[in-house]
């Protein structure tokens, strides 16, 4: 295994009270009876009050595992945080002990998932379900509880709330789910929202309907968001910063505008590549040649080298570290800048 | 809810003539002369073979006859008359004496394997791969894998013969003591399985998606395991448990018989070992309602545990 893992580069000065979130340099194992399979290998992110951050990447890539280590619901075992810090408000929550860390899960750093189906409990009314945190965390009567639950299915566009209140998760349409998904996430008003994919598994009308909704409430409720996709159209109008993921690692990491404009990792290159777009009737939809690496044997060097039309000797033999492109740009490729100013693709 | 439950009860008049329909078809049909049957060995006189034959509607002959006496027997059947058995007893009082003692016996049953087999399955659940785990996997698979007619009388040799723990048969009118170790024996079998099918289901359950988003709830463990993952894992343990009292109410032939129970299974191998047709169809009869309405309690029971399920 290689000694010299990425450094972690913070991509902005870290303002004086602290980011209210910061990854830093996370490394989370999944020990297997197959061996062991390095899902987060150093990965280093932040989040300030009030800013929505896209992370981008293919299955695989370790964007929901660096989020659940975040929440603090990882499955252990197999999953093993092996090193790094998640600070919240300058606190290390992989230091707190559990009866803590439990405390800022929902209130804090709240959570809505992919297939909110499966992600509801199946045998409960959503009243209950969302009237659930608020009666055993904030210690609501039963009653307070219903009425507060009514509340938030208005304030997520349940149209008739109080009437579905006690309707089962089988019974609403997808969208409404996940709308129930995210009324549940708002029930404590948290600081910070990990919306894990929220709308793969929507048809594409309302998946725009649940994009705008959950831009609309981290805006009035003064959150922020880390918002987890696959999908660069999803991200573009939403995010203010894009963090792509390879590998468990944080490939790029820019602004939405630059990032769209001038993508300084060939990945970031080849994902915008493979959009369709409206412009290049016709022709050949680029695709990102090979699969995502095997965890349990990550290429040497660069992880991406097996895959990259830029591929040279240095990127098969020499981790690449974070290279610094201004604008709080990172890039860690040993050609970012070259692969930046690379229009022609 | 309601049409279905209707539907149910129309299906279950069909069950209930279909079975009894067989069942005293195959009882009488592999007899030769009825009345020299309930006679025995002593001889019948043409006086009292006449009585019989006219008592018995015996007179009519072939499938008419059969049909006959079956739509006579069926007519007694509804009204609330078994009949009586050969040996002149009535078949409802052998019935009401034989009941309480299976139900006790049948309840010794089910509390043992919910108490043992569900708590056990839900810690083996809750703590897969652990020594916990494995030993109550050895421990299941040989209950199941030994037979309740070879399981039975080592318990009874044992524990109530050489170390004296239990009474080793019950006899007429047994208490609650004298029926304890027979329920353990009974029991066991039902606890194996409750345990297996909890385990599997509580582990399920507790790699579920709904569980993940529990505890970002911030619940605490013990309320995600004991109301998310508990409240779905015991569905199918208590459909299973429903289907296993209607089984274990019918009375245990085996477990009767060896612990010397005067259960419904017992009066019913009884019946069959000294060929009293009127008995064996008597008891049969009862315990196809038996069986039908538990069936039904349990397909009802399932749509209101599971939310998803509804027969409409």
């Amino acid at each position: 295994m290689s000694q010299n893992a990425v450094r972690p580069t913070p991509a902005s000065p870290t303002p004086p009270g602290g980011h209210l979130l910061e990854v830093r340099d996370l490394h989370v194992e999944f020990r297997t009876g197959e061996g062991v399979a390095k899902v987060i290998n150093g990965v280093s992110y932040h989040l300030d009050p009030g800013e929505t951050l896209a992370v981008l990447g293919e299955s695989g890539s370790g964007k929901s595992v660096t989020a659940q280590a975040i929440v603090g619901i990882l499955d252990t075992p197999p999953a093993h945080v092996s090193s790094g810090e998640i600070r919240y408000q300058g606190q290390d929550l992989l230091r707190l002990p559990e009866a803590q860390r439990r405390q800022i899960r929902g209130r804090e750093i709240a959570m809505i998932f992919q297939d909110a189906l499966s992600a509801l409990n199946p045998v409960f009314p959503v009243g209950w379900q969302i009237g659930e945190t608020l009666r055993q965390r904030l210690g609501m009567s039963r009653a307070d509880a219903r009425r507060r639950s009514v509340e938030l299915m208005d304030l997520v566009q349940i149209p008739a709330a109080a009437k579905r209140l006690g309707d089962y998760p089988h019974q609403f349409s997808g969208g409404m789910r996940q709308r129930v998904m995210i009324a549940m996430a708002l029930a404590m008003e948290p600081k910070v929202l990990i919306a894990d994919e929220p709308t793969t598994a929507l048809d594409v009308t309302v998946q725009a309907q649940i994009m705008d909704l959950l831009a609309d409430l981290r805006r009035d409720l003064d959150m922020a968001m880390i918002l987890i996709t696959h999908d660069l159209g999803v991200v573009a109008d939403v995010a203010d910063r894009i963090a792509v993921m390879y590998a468990g690692r944080i490939v790029e990491h820019a602004d939405v505008r630059s990032l769209y404009r001038a993508p300084a990792h060939p990945y970031t290159k080849g994902l915008l590549e493979s959009i369709p777009r409206l412009d290049q009737r016709g022709g050949k939809l680029s695709t990102i040649r090979g699969l995502p690496p095997n965890l349990m044997r990550i290429p040497s060097g660069c992880p991406f080298h097996p895959r990259c039309p830029y591929v040279q000797q240095v990127c098969v033999d020499v981790v690449p570290h974070d290279l610094v492109l201004g604008d709080g740009r990172t890039s860690a490729c040993h050609f970012a800048q070259e692969v930046r100013d690379d229009r022609a693709g | 809810m309601f049409r279905f439950i209707v539907r149910r009860l129309l299906q279950m008049v069909l069950a209930f003539f279909g079975t009894t329909l067989i069942v005293y078809a195959l009882m009488f049909a592999g007899q030769g002369d009825p009345i020299q049957a309930l006679a025995g060995e002593r001889p019948v006189t043409a006086a009292q073979r006449a009585y019989l034959t006219e008592k018995y509607h015996l007179d009519a002959t072939g499938v008419g006859g059969f049909f006959y006496r079956y739509f006579d027997y069926i007519s007694n059947l509804l009204r609330g008359d078994l009949g009586e058995s050969l040996t002149g007893r009535s078949i409802g009082d052998i019935l009401a004496a034989a009941w309480p003692v299976t139900i006790k016996l049948a309840l010794i049953a089910i509390a043992v394997a919910v108490v043992f087999g569900v708590t056990a399955g839900v810690l083996a659940g809750i703590r897969r791969a652990s020594i916990f785990d494995n030993a109550t996997l050895l421990l299941t698979l040989l209950v199941l894998g030994i037979p309740t007619i070879v399981l039975a009388p080592l318990a009874q040799y044992f524990l109530g013969v050489k170390w004296q723990l239990f009474p080793p048969t019950a006899g007429a009118d047994p208490d609650f003591f004298a029926l304890l170790l027979p329920g353990i024996v009974l029991g066991s079998l039902s606890l194996a399985t409750a345990l297996r099918l909890t385990r599997t289901s509580v582990a399920e359950n507790l790699r579920a998606d709904y569980v993940r988003t529990a505890r970002s709830k911030g619940l605490p463990n013990r309320r995600v395991v004991s109301v998310h993952v508990l409240r779905n894992s015991l569905i199918p343990v208590i459909t299973f448990l429903g289907v296993e009292v209607g089984n274990l109410m019918s009375g245990a032939i085996i477990t009767e018989g060896v612990f010397n129970i005067p259960g419904v299974g017992f009066n019913l191998f009884r019946g069959i070992r000294t060929e009293d047709g009127p008995l064996v169809v008597g008891i049969v009869s009862v315990l196809v309602v038996v069986y039908l309405v538990s069936n039904l309690v349990v397909d009802i029971l399932y749509a209101v545990l599971d939310p998803r399920i509804r027969y409409e």
